[in-house]
């Protein structure tokens, strides 16, 4: 169901909601990017409208409301582990239309790939998605070429427009929010982006041979292995294992796991000092084929959602967008 | 649902010290194991190792352990009467139906010979179940040999070659890589070769170069690959070689499909 609502019953749905669910969503956060004096907008509880970035995409996306960067799996004391508790509440997450296509490829991982995730999975069962528009869609991404810009199967569809707000409501359990605010019924289609200023044409006829290409070694050369990339894409899901003992008492501690990034140096080492990619070239090959061609040869759809964030946050300012044109390129030729 | 994570404690019932740095731990376990899978095998505070299965008994599971890492460190200082968490099994491990009727031909590298020990050991006490058997052992020195005791059984019941990279002068036994016997072998019928080959990713690549000179097809060969595995769930990416994740698709492979997977 479509509704319009007031400035007013925007902020008295908010409220409502955070009674009942942990809103997260995109803010701003002053002062603590990556380099001094710079913001970062990233995921945080919010109450209200007001505190929500929407005029911008992201720098990090939704991953760790559902993923956290680090998370306790049990404490262990001398005989025991004991786990911790789940979410207490159950969870709104406002995210845009790429990233909610980006829920689907974490799913397909944590929740199917061999076993389910026991962490992953009772988040996940206590989370709904909000979508947020893209009318003006943002300049690195290219959902439109990756078929990412129209996700439907938000649970709510919310858009702040001046003094009114509109909303589409799919969930029942949350219609009567609506009603409590006063929001009157209105015909609401979220704001799709229709096209993006970065066109990417996936490359059809990748194989095992795309694997010695000289352009890996190429963008190798530039890659510092800081795998920013990672941890911003909403896709990837790859983590280490860390053991953690406190130092007031040696006989407790926690196990977590931690997001890993496979560009950066440790990733494959094994005992015995055997490590299985020593190249930037190698860690960059097996990244980007990982997103447009191993991923889909496995599930059976390409693993990137053409959210482009890889691309703003590289300081080597490689583009991974126009490298997958590239690659398609040298196909035809 | 069950939480995967949570390891159980397993007793350490007996140690077997080979070398100086390789032994093998025989922990309580009881459930479905084959050789060549693996466990997840840990030290609160020092994290987890996967640990290839050497071994399956009454009630019991076999991991043989080379010091050379965080947490393998860790378990030959703090193993005295202890136990030791585990968790698994996971991956394929050998299906001895493969392997049934053939003429059988091991090829391992030092503690490659872990993962395989439990076919090797089976045929060994079952040579009525294969036609023969023949296992191609590589060690860098003598003081580097593992399962003594079982070679012992194993040279009257199989064709072994157990050898050493460097010996001392005037030692008689076989020396040389691996892949120096393996042009030697003879069969009754090639066809019903079978071929495994465990150990570093090195050794893999020339001995199933030399295996392919003799004529044999790749699908006459099994191969084990070991990489990073955090998890054992196909969820943390360490171990993914392409569309193939180690740890839930291997770790043992078909030389037909292992030949394709890159790092």
């Amino acid at each position: 169901m479509g509704y319009q609502l007031t400035k007013t019953q925007m902020d008295e749905l908010f409220r409502e909601l955070s009674e009942t669910y942990d809103l997260y969503a995109p803010v701003l956060m002053k002062g603590e990017g990556c380099f001094s004096e710079t913001d970062v907008v990233r995921y945080g509880k919010v109450t209200s409208p007001d505190e929500i970035v929407w005029d911008r995409k992201s720098d990090y996306s939704y991953k760790e409301t559902l993923l956290p960067i680090n998370e306790t799996l049990f404490y262990f004391t001398e005989d025991t582990a004991s786990v911790p508790q789940g979410p207490k509440r159950d969870r709104l997450v406002f995210l845009r239309s790429c990233d909610l296509y980006g829920v689907k490829r974490l799913d397909e991982i944590y929740l199917k790939n061999g076993f389910s995730d026991y962490y992953y999975a009772r988040i996940r069962e206590r989370t709904k998605f909000v979508l947020m528009g893209c009318g003006t869609p943002c300049k690195s991404g290219f959902c439109v070429s990756m078929g990412t810009n129209r996700a439907e199967n938000y649970d709510l569809y919310i858009k702040p427009d001046g003094e009114l707000g509109y909303a589409d409501c799919r969930c029942g359990e949350l219609e009567e929010y609506f009603r409590k605010a006063g929001a009157v019924e209105a015909r609401v289609v979220p704001d799709y982006a229709e096209e993006n200023r970065e066109q990417v044409t996936l490359p059809k006829k990748l194989s095992n041979e795309s694997f010695t290409r000289e352009i890996w070694n190429e963008y190798g050369a530039r890659c510092i292995g800081c795998g920013r990339c990672n941890f911003v894409c909403p896709t990837c899901t790859c983590f280490t294992m860390q053991d953690v003992f406190y130092r007031d008492n040696e006989k407790a501690g926690e196990r977590r796991r931690v997001w890993a990034s496979c560009q950066v140096d440790g990733y494959t080492d094994i005992a015995g000092g055997i490590s299985f990619r020593k190249t930037q070239g190698e860690r960059f090959r097996f990244k980007v084929m990982h997103k447009i061609y191993d991923y889909e040869k496995r599930f059976g759809y390409p693993m990137c959602v053409g959210c482009g964030r890889c691309d703003d946050v590289c300081p080597e300012y490689i583009s991974y967008s126009n490298c997958i044109n590239r690659l398609a390129k040298e196909e035809e030729e | 649902m069950k939480n995967e994570y949570i390891p159980q404690a397993s007793k350490i019932r007996e140690v077997i010290r080979h070398t100086d740095l390789e032994y093998t731990f025989r922990m309580t376990y009881e459930g479905d194991v084959k050789p060549g899978q693996f466990f997840e095998i840990s030290l609160p505070k020092y994290g987890e190792a996967p640990i290839s299965v050497s071994g399956v008994g009454a009630g019991t599971v076999d991991f043989t352990i080379r010091r050379v890492g965080k947490v393998t460190n860790e378990i030959f200082e703090n193993y005295v009467g202890d136990s030791l968490l585990i968790r698994g099994p996971y991956g394929n491990g050998f299906d001895l139906e493969h392997f049934k009727g053939r003429e059988i031909v091991v090829v391992a590298g030092g503690t490659g010979l872990s993962p395989v020990r439990g076919v090797v050991d089976y045929f060994a006490r079952h040579m009525q179940e294969c036609d023969s058997c023949t296992l191609i052992a590589g060690f860098k020195t003598l003081g580097d040999v593992l399962f003594k005791e079982d070679f012992a059984l194993w040279k009257e019941k199989l064709q072994v070659i157990q050898t050493v990279d460097n010996a001392p002068e005037g030692y008689e036994g076989p020396v040389g890589m691996v892949t120096r016997y393996i042009p030697d072998l003879k069969f009754k019928n090639p066809e019903n070769a079978v071929f495994i080959c465990v150990g570093p990713p090195v050794m893999i690549k020339f001995t199933v170069q030399e295996i392919l000179k003799l004529g044999m097809k790749e699908e006459q060969i099994w191969i084990s690959n070991e990489r990073k595995m955090c998890c054992g769930l196909g969820k943390c990416g360490h171990c993914r070689m392409g569309s193939t994740y180690i740890c839930l698709d291997g770790p043992v492979f078909n030389y037909v499909e292992g030949k394709n997977l890159i790092d």
